[in-house]
């Protein structure tokens, strides 16, 4: 399994257009992929999942991967996280 | 009895029909206990594929009849129904509760939609409903029940609905479909601007016409006034039949004067421009004549994204509308974001008093990376076409120089890489603060053109936001002490040669074209359906008797007073 945590620094937090890029590139992967926050976990996979958690600004997750392809998942979603959502 | 309901004018025009109520569809959802949840999980998954199908047809049938933006909503319906915590959430749902899709489906979408509905964020809550169309519509298909019901009116209608979803107004034949009224929304909702795109009479707003209204009642929609007129008797609709045909023939003599230049009665020229946010928006400038683009606002290649749109793509965007207007005149307005526009991603501090705060110019001399970049991709364009590039917000002499002192620094830059920069490039200021209006004499010795925005001149003028429900009634477009700010910008200008212009919505005002053309006004500005109307009032006009007019009107003692002395000398016919 791999886990990585973030600081959200993205004013909006993950809303929108930062969502869906997380949501469609979680997709391209058979890991299972989830996203943590505020002691509540979903599944990155799904766009209602990950914005009904309400992620804001200054927000700490945790993006956890497991399965065949976790390798490159962890990586892909890292990418999408650390272009526009927070480091 | 002849009953009128009140709402909002969302779309002119008149329309006569019989009412179309458009029903909620009977969904009664009982809770069931189901055996074989392995046959009731592939009638879910049926029926989500069929509703799949449906929009995808939606979809298309919304992108070819009304282009990429119209159909985006569309997409989004589309993740939604791919949605694992949608289609796994019912399909364990049924497995471990035992209970049939109609139920775990009506569940799972109900919590989601109070918990986006409970969000503190307004593209949050436009989701929630986003979410209630599709599970509405999978529904439909679990329940086997007809949703067809706007697309197979056969007869001439209005349609009448609590409020209409995009995939109603896609559904809509305009061949039957007169007109509609719906119980909620605003001119800016999504029900409102289809009608005005669509070209059929509207109100929205009305509280309660699916309450007042039965199908079969015969009723005038009256999208001028924001009125639905139910049993009107026999007087009624015959003076309504009169508005309608007075309606038609204008529009029909407005039609006429698509390409005609704009001239007054007495054969004074002025240029009729349109304001446009988007490329996509020049269709219609073209279609209503106007003779350039008065504001091009370019904040909106800035906004929806996470980063800033980099030289290429703005070079592109300006490209594009310079080579459609054909060597008409583009004042493209460099950004102008900051104060209540926002750009999550340039990371501002957020202020107490955003309008008097941080925005536009004094952002952009700020962030002289970010100005440098748009500027240079605007000379690149003017090379494609007639170019003006006007900064927007100042308020000081020295801000117009550094901002001009940095565009002709990058014209060097560009020049010195063997590109080929717009040499002749007018360059004026948007005069939108008192402080430049009071000083357009200082000002106009140094611009090329003023172009007056109105919206914040009239703001910053009387201290009143229009926004805010107490003190609206002090946002006063026909103020004196506005109109001597026009008149004293427009003299200004003319003293030195210059031209001026104007660019908020006051300018395409009936009430406004005599007194703007009376103080010397050369340039109107505003929303492309307003060209022509305006054309065809000018028509009506001598430059004299505007003269005439506007000098008694600034030295009149309210907006009131002004209102009435246009209309008392019967320069508006309404």
């Amino acid at each position: 399994m791999k886990e990585q945590t973030y600081t959200i620094t993205n004013d909006t937090g993950i809303h929108a257009r930062p969502a869906t890029q997380l949501v469609n590139k979680a997709g391209q992967f058979s890991s299972e992929i989830t996203l943590e926050y505020n002691g509540k976990s979903v599944n990155l996979k799904s766009i209602m999942g990950v914005m009904s958690l309400g992620v804001g600004k200054n927000s700490e997750v945790t993006i956890r991967v497991e399965g065949s392809d976790e390798e490159e998942a962890m990586q892909a979603v890292d990418e999408v996280v650390k272009e526009g959502l927070g480091e | 009895m002849t009953t009128t309901l009140k709402g909002i004018a969302a779309s002119k025009g008149i329309a006569f029909a019989k009412a179309f109520v458009l029903e909620q569809p009977e969904m009664n959802i009982e809770k069931t206990e189901i055996n074989d949840t392995g046959t009731e999980v592939s009638r879910f998954h049926e029926a989500v594929n069929n509703a799949k199908r449906e929009l995808q047809v939606i979809k298309n049938k919304t992108l070819n009849d009304m282009g990429e933006d119209k159909a985006e909503i569309f997409s989004a319906h589309l993740l939604v129904l791919e949605d694992p915590e949608i289609i796994d959430g019912v399909t364990s749902k049924i497995k471990d509760e035992q209970v049939n899709a109609e139920s775990a489906l009506k569940e799972l979408s109900d919590m989601y939609v109070t918990m986006f509905e409970g969000m503190d964020n307004e593209y949050m809550k436009e989701r929630a409903s986003d979410i209630r169309d599709v599970s509405q519509r999978i529904l439909l298909h679990l329940l086997g029940v007809e949703n067809t019901s706007l697309a197979a009116i056969q007869e001439e209608t209005v349609v009448i609905a609590e409020d209409l979803t995009p995939s109603d107004t896609a559904q809509l034949d305009l061949n039957y479909v007169l007109g509609f009224a719906t119980d909620i929304g605003g001119r800016t909702s999504h029900s409102a601007i289809m009608a005005r795109s669509m070209e059929i009479p509207a109100v929205v707003g009305t509280k309660q016409a699916t309450s007042s209204i039965q199908t079969g009642d015969f009723l005038i929609i009256d999208g001028m006034e924001g009125e639905v007129i139910l049993q009107p008797d026999e007087d009624m609709i015959a003076s309504y039949k009169k508005k309608q045909q007075d309606y038609l023939r204008k529009k029909e003599e407005w039609a006429k004067l698509v390409n005609e230049p704009s001239t007054a009665k007495d054969g004074t020229r002025v240029e009729l421009a349109a304001n446009i946010g988007t490329p996509d928006d020049l269709e219609g400038v073209l279609a209503n004549g106007a003779e350039g683009i008065g504001l091009y606002r370019t904040e909106f290649l800035y906004m929806g994204r996470d980063e800033l749109p980099d030289e290429e793509e703005q070079f592109e965007a300006y490209k594009k509308v310079l080579e459609k207007m054909d060597g008409r005149a583009v004042v493209i307005r460099t950004l102008d974001i900051g104060g209540d526009k926002e750009l999550p991603y340039l990371d501002l501090p957020s202020e107490l008093n955003p309008f008097l705060g941080f925005r536009a110019i004094r952002l952009c001399l700020e962030q002289t990376d970010m100005f440098r970049t748009q500027l240079r991709a605007l000379l690149r364009a003017g090379a494609y076409g007639n170019l003006k590039i006007m900064f927007p917000m100042v308020a000081t002499i020295e801000e117009f120089r550094e901002a001009k002192g940095i565009l002709e620094d990058v014209k060097e830059d560009l020049k010195q890489e063997g590109q080929q920069p717009a040499e002749d490039v007018e360059t004026g200021i948007m005069v939108e603060i008192p402080s430049t209006a009071a000083a357009a004499d200082i000002f106009a010795k140094e611009v090329d053109f003023f172009s007056i925005g109105t919206n914040d001149l009239i703001q910053y003028t009387m201290a009143a936001d229009r926004m805010s429900e107490k003190v609206s009634h002090l946002y006063q477009p026909y103020h004196p002490a506005v109109l001597r700010l026009v008149k004293q910008v427009i003299e200004a200008a003319h003293q030195e040669g210059k031209w001026a212009g104007m660019c908020g919505e006051m300018a395409g005002e009936e009430t406004a074209v005599p007194l703007l053309l009376g103080l010397g006004l050369d340039e109107f500005s505003m929303s492309a359906t307003s060209v022509l109307p305006a054309r065809s009032q000018l028509l009506t006009l001598t430059t004299e008797d505007a003269e005439e007019l506007a000098a008694e009107a600034v030295n009149l003692p309210t907006a009131k007073d002004v209102e009435a002395l246009v209309y008392e000398k019967g320069f508006v016919q309404n």
